[in-house]
């Protein structure tokens, strides 16, 4: 409810000022804003029933011993690595991630697998290396692990 | 014919057997069936609060800001003003890292500096404004800044790295 009322106050608001600023424009903003919306809205569905499958299969007991509070150093480790090989879309992952802090993950760890998931990509390094060659490209990983590692243990003090 | 209509059904063969499931469940009382089920309409309602509304916002800032129009002002020695070009360039786009692989090359094309190249994956990745805005509604406010304002100091450091490392190197991007 709370996200509701911030996310339809900054539509109304931004809505208002690009009405007042330009009529068709807006008619066009809210056109796409939909089409990119329809365009998501099954496979997010399709998603949603994935999670919560795998949420019924996985114990919270075993998301709590492997990655939550308790898990320390271990549960952070190990989701660096599974963020970093797997290669999971942004809006599939979100909702994974906050299942996990609802079993008693820690704000480490999820932030963590959130930073090597977007950061860092061993699935898709191949494509990299023909972009950048092979050094840079491992180079590019191997740096933005390290600081997904430094992000994870800032989060956690911060938070 | 067949294989063009089973190509149009196919996003929907998820969700209408889940729908058979989750009827089924309740019908003849399967437990684990009715948990699922649960668990799912908490997560559409967690997500139809904001996501709508979301992409909604996007596209009038996708109408109000076109990419075409900040790619123009990222020279090589644009300085600070290039820095933050590159940043609000990557928070406009959308999709997995990859597909940012080809605009990067033509950043390089159109003369980016190494540091810019490497600022702006780092800003594709970790601050794409859709992204920030699921990211709020799924883990809050007050995570999403706490990320953000922690990754932005890092991945601009590890541009000015990779420009260091790579001065004498020959580095070069190319089309794929």
């Amino acid at each position: 409810m709370n996200n509701a009322l911030i996310f339809i106050s900054l539509l109304v608001f931004t809505s208002l000022v690009s009405f007042v600023l330009d009529r068709q424009k807006t008619i066009l903003g809210f056109k796409k804003g939909f089409k990119m919306f329809k365009n998501i809205v099954i496979p997010f569905l399709n998603i949603l029933i994935l999670v919560s499958l795998l949420l019924f299969i996985i114990p919270p007991e075993m998301i709590v011993q492997y990655l939550g509070a308790g898990s320390g150093a271990i549960g952070f480790a190990i989701s660096a690595v599974i963020g970093s090989i797997t290669l999971i879309p942004g809006f599939i992952s979100y909702p994974i991630a906050s299942g996990l802090l609802k079993q008693g993950a820690s704000y480490s760890t999820v932030a963590v697998f959130m930073t090597t998931l977007m950061m860092v990509g061993v699935v898709t390094l191949p494509l990299e290396i023909k972009y950048f060659g092979k050094k840079v490209a491992i180079l590019r990983n191997l740096l933005n692990f390290i600081v997904a590692i430094i992000i994870g243990i800032l989060i956690g003090i911060i938070l | 014919m067949t294989k063009k209509y089973f190509e149009k059904i196919k996003p929907y063969i998820w969700l209408a057997s889940f729908a058979i499931f989750s009827i089924g469940s309740f019908w003849f009382g399967f437990d684990p069936g009715k948990t699922i089920y649960q668990s799912f309409t908490k997560s559409f309602i967690e997500m139809v609060t904001f996501i709508p509304f979301l992409f909604v916002i996007v596209g009038l800032f996708d109408v109000w800001f076109p990419k075409e129009k900040i790619e123009k002002h990222i020279g090589k020695d644009s300085g600070i003003k290039g820095i933050l070009t590159v940043i609000v360039l990557a928070m406009l786009q959308a999709g997995p890292l990859y597909g940012a692989f080809p605009v990067v090359y033509i950043l390089y094309k159109k003369g980016a500096s190494v540091k810019n190249i490497f600022i702006y994956l780092g800003a594709f990745s970790t601050l794409k404004i859709p992204m920030l805005g699921i990211e709020i509604g799924y883990l809050g406010l007050k995570f999403t800044l706490a990320r953000t304002l922690v990754a932005l100091p890092l991945f601009i450091a590890a541009g000015y790295f990779m420009e260091w490392y790579l001065k004498d190197k020959n580095f070069k991007i190319k089309e794929v």
